[in-house]
């Protein structure tokens, strides 16, 4: 089995039914994507997967046939620099996913409204309670797009 | 590597600032390497921070001053001096635990200390190598500087330096000339976290990894009898089942490898001690009002008498179980060889977890190696030892390979040390101005009890300020009053919980006290401010600043109601208003206001995340955390059955940073307590019915 991940091809040996997740975690090493249900209900694993936000938990890599990008191989960009200039992040470990999910829902468009950032965030949780933090990000890194 | 204070480390180029709590998200690791750095001036950004190695040296003595049955508002000379033989107990005990909220009032001293100390001594070793008087002498941006503007950088300076006589009591800088301290600062761990390349515990990878899980006995203090491994071993990948304790682990080449085999296993499961359902452990919570009380604190008046003198009003309350669910699930990786252990773990007492992990494999503490990952979320949950136990004893079926290991969801959700449930009986009498008497009686399992005999083998002496907390120590001036503590013992783990007796005792006290008020229909926040005028000042200024900031005195727009809660916990009076409203998909959380006095914002960036955390946190516990029994077994094993406030629900936060002075006190868990008493208080003037029992979704509808 061959996956693109990060514009590397990688041969994978593993199962056809494990999810990318795992793949990507104990296969090639890429500890970014984060583990935090298995379920689809976190948001934590959340990667690009042809540019949408996908959970890695819920895609078995044999199904996966588009490029793959995690929060490693994301481009430096808007996003990353406003959630650093917000110091949105508390432990941490659900905002690859936050990162993720904003990138590809500001890749949609550069003026969300509260009601799509919500809506792109539902699938998320964190528990440090950073969330007011994450929309000021993001309104902010659109911001940021928008003025190029 | 010279080594200057215990907190100090300076290697060729690079000065390491040691920093020995734990980093859960709370930002421990930028206010305290900012102590350090103020006063040795280092530039911000040219320092690196690490946890440091497990030591004695860094034991915290403000968590045990915390336990002393004395409300927080009335410094004494009793107390003064409890709380130095306790800060000689604890490091004693060696606790270096990171919990309590007290990293910061345990480090305000001793890590400026520190780097004073260590400034001292770079200094004094300049002043021989330029043959000057020290005292001419100043710092600047990690350099000595000579009057005639010769500049030695720290580094140059370094073995000399640590030849030198650390000065035993350092001048500190005074606070006008601080550059760091009293500022937001940028949070060193921050681009990597947001770059994703934070390694938590079960992001370490080495070559020749295996990946593990485990499966606990899903009824409490129950046995595995055994088990079949051929099921397992049967899935391509599987390298071994091992048997630990009270249930089984899977060691598999990949982590989705060694979660199916788990899954795959019927274990045989011995019999178990814990409670059958959530009626049963109630129940039994229930019992314990029919036992003599186990703590009685906070006593005044006649309490009795006055409340027998009319009717009183009575209330019985309930909060349920909770589990931290941290974001990250229990992790943690070892490797076991040649007579030794390495193990790498997110923990809040590494001292301890080293002494257990090397129980646990038959080694000495000194054969263990620990290293200190960020967390990914503690919330007290990683005070406790029983992953880092079993990474221990994973790593030594298979010797010489790492062993990655990785709870899932429902792994982590059904086996927890969790906030116990309790019920609250309370009885009050309504004066003119507010409660003329009042009597809180709370049963339920102790923390205290519970933990010290996990932690140390046996229970300390003394009354459980645990149990009571919240309930005795708060700034009300109530004539005839008395507070009493039930010990349930109920068979399901129990343990610290962000805000541990506060975040139950303050929902029955405060929401109590809105009864009382609506009684005797007195405005909550004119009520409260009149038992609190006479005994702290600063407390009624807090509660006034989220009053005015929420606009108390304005009625709400139609449709909306407040309601308001105070608590003083960690050293922080604090005060929320919470303003809700109604509309076509339920109730909405408008706003949050916190008011909160710190004494001191070392940091105030962090502060203002650490309120806004606390709050949501104990927002989202009120509406929907809740764990429950049946057949013996958690019933709650992921999101959906365990639920969260997501993004489009929270309300806006407007928080008030009061700093009166004085040492700073702990802000990561103040603001969880008062949440959940603002809220049903503000269902209350909202909709008429009063919410004794958490969590409140299974009663009112929620947008």
């Amino acid at each position: 089995m061959q996956i693109t991940v990060n514009g590397t091809r990688h041969r994978v040996d593993a199962d056809p039914a494990m999810p990318l997740l795992w793949v990507l975690r104990d296969v090639l090493g890429l500890t970014g994507t984060k583990y935090g249900c298995g379920t689809g209900l976190c948001g934590a694993c959340t990667v690009h997967v042809a540019g949408r936000a996908v959970a890695a938990c819920q895609l078995p890599v044999g199904k996966v046939s588009a490029e793959v990008t995690t929060i490693e191989g994301l481009a430096a960009g808007p996003v990353q620099d406003a959630w650093i200039a917000h110091q949105v992040a508390q432990c941490g470990y659900c905002q690859p996913g936050h990162v993720m999910a904003a990138a590809a829902l500001l890749a949609r468009t550069d003026s969300p409204t509260d009601a799509e950032i919500d809506a792109a965030m539902a699938g998320h949780i964190c528990r440090c309670g950073t969330g007011p933090r994450i929309r000021a990000a993001i309104h902010h890194a659109a911001r940021q797009l928008r003025e190029g | 590597m010279v080594r200057l204070t215990p907190y100090v480390e300076i290697d060729g180029e690079t000065i390491t600032v040691i920093v020995p709590r734990a980093e859960m998200g709370q930002g421990v690791q930028t206010t305290l390497a900012a102590l350090v750095a103020e006063e040795m001036d280092l530039d911000w950004g040219s320092f690196s921070v690490a946890h440091g190695a497990p030591s004695r040296s860094y034991a915290n003595g403000a968590l045990l001053v915390a336990g002393l049955p004395f409300a927080a508002y009335r410094e004494t000379r009793l107390t003064r001096w409890a709380a130095g033989a306790m800060r000689v107990t604890g490091r004693l005990m060696g606790m270096q635990i990171t919990g309590g909220s007290t990293s910061t009032r345990d480090a305000y001293l001793r890590m400026r200390r520190a780097g004073a100390a260590a400034r001292a001594m770079l200094v004094a070793a300049a002043a021989r190598r330029l043959g000057q008087p020290p005292e001419t002498l100043r710092t600047q941006d990690g350099a000595v500087v000579a009057p005639d503007g010769t500049r030695l950088p720290y580094a140059a300076l370094a073995a000399a330096a640590a030849k030198q006589r650390p000065p035993r009591r350092p001048r500190l800088k005074p606070s006008r000339d601080w550059r760091l301290l009293g500022r937001a600062l940028p949070r060193p761990d921050m681009a990597d976290k947001v770059h994703g390349r934070t390694r938590y515990a079960g992001d370490i990878r080495a070559e020749g990894m295996l990946f593990a899980t485990v499966r606990m006995c899903p009824h409490f203090g129950g046995t595995l009898r055994g088990v079949d491994a051929g099921p397992a071993l049967a899935i391509p990948g599987v390298v071994k089942v091992v048997e630990i304790g009270a249930g089984v682990g899977v060691i598999a080449r990949d982590t989705w490898t060694a979660m199916r085999a788990a899954r795959a296993l019927a274990p045989d499961w011995g019999p178990a001690s814990g409670p059958a359902d959530t009626d049963a452990a109630f129940g039994a919570i229930a019992a314990a009002f029919d036992r003599r009380p186990t703590v009685t604190l906070g006593r005044r008046g006649d309490v009795e008498a006055a409340l027998g003198a009319e009717k009183p009003i009575e209330a019985e309350y309930r909060v349920p179980y909770l589990a931290h669910a941290t974001m990250e699930p229990m992790t943690a990786t070892a490797l076991y060889g040649d007579g030794r252990l390495t193990l790498w773990a997110g923990t809040q007492a590494p001292l301890l977890a080293r002494e257990r992990a090397a129980r646990a494999v038959g080694l000495k503490p000194r054969d263990v190696t620990l290293h200190v990952t960020p967390m990914g979320g503690g919330f007290g949950r990683r005070a406790e030892f029983d992953f880092s136990d079993q990474a221990a004893r994973l790593a030594r079926a298979v010797p010489g390979r790492p062993v990655c290991l990785a709870w899932s969801r429902a792994e982590d959700m059904s086996h927890d040390f969790y906030r116990p449930a309790m019920i609250a009986r309370l009885r009050g009498q309504a004066g003119a101005s507010g409660p003329a008497a009042l009597s809180l009686d709370i049963a339920g399992p102790s923390v205290l009890a519970e933990q010290a005999r996990r932690v140390v083998g046996y229970v300390p002496p003394g009354p459980d300020k645990m149990l009571l907390e919240g309930a005795f120590d708060q700034p009300y001036a109530i004539a005839d009053f008395r507070a009493r503590g039930y010990r349930a013992d109920i068979g399901i783990p129990v343990g610290s919980w962000r805000s541990v007796g506060y975040s139950h005792n303050t929902f029955f006290l405060e929401s109590f006290l809105d009864e009382i008020a609506a009684a005797a229909g007195l405005d909550p926040v004119e009520m409260r401010l009149n038992l609190m005028r006479g005994e702290s000042a600063r407390a009624a200024k807090v509660l006034e600043r989220a009053a005015e900031i929420a606009g108390w005195g304005t009625p709400p727009p139609p449709g909306h109601a407040r309601g308001v809660a105070f608590c003083w916990s960690f050293g922080a009076p604090t005060a929320q208003v919470v303003e809700i409203c109604r509309t076509e998909a339920g109730i909405r959380l408008e706003r949050l206001c916190c008011a909160m006095d710190v004494g001191r914002a070392l940091d105030p960036g962090i502060v203002e995340a650490q309120i806004v955390s606390g709050a949501l946190f104990g927002l989202s516990a009120a509406i929907y955390g809740e764990i429950t029994l049946a057949g013996g077994a958690v019933e709650q094993a992921n999101f959906d059955s365990s639920r969260e406030l997501r993004l489009g629900q929270l309300p806006a936060i407007e928080t008030c940073i009061l700093q009166s002075g004085g040492k700073p006190a702990g802000v990561g868990e103040p603001a969880t307590p008062p949440a959940a008493p603002a809220l049903a208080n503000a269902l209350f003037a909202l909709t008429g019915e009063r919410h004794r029992r958490l969590p409140l979704h299974h009663a009112v509808r929620f947008a």
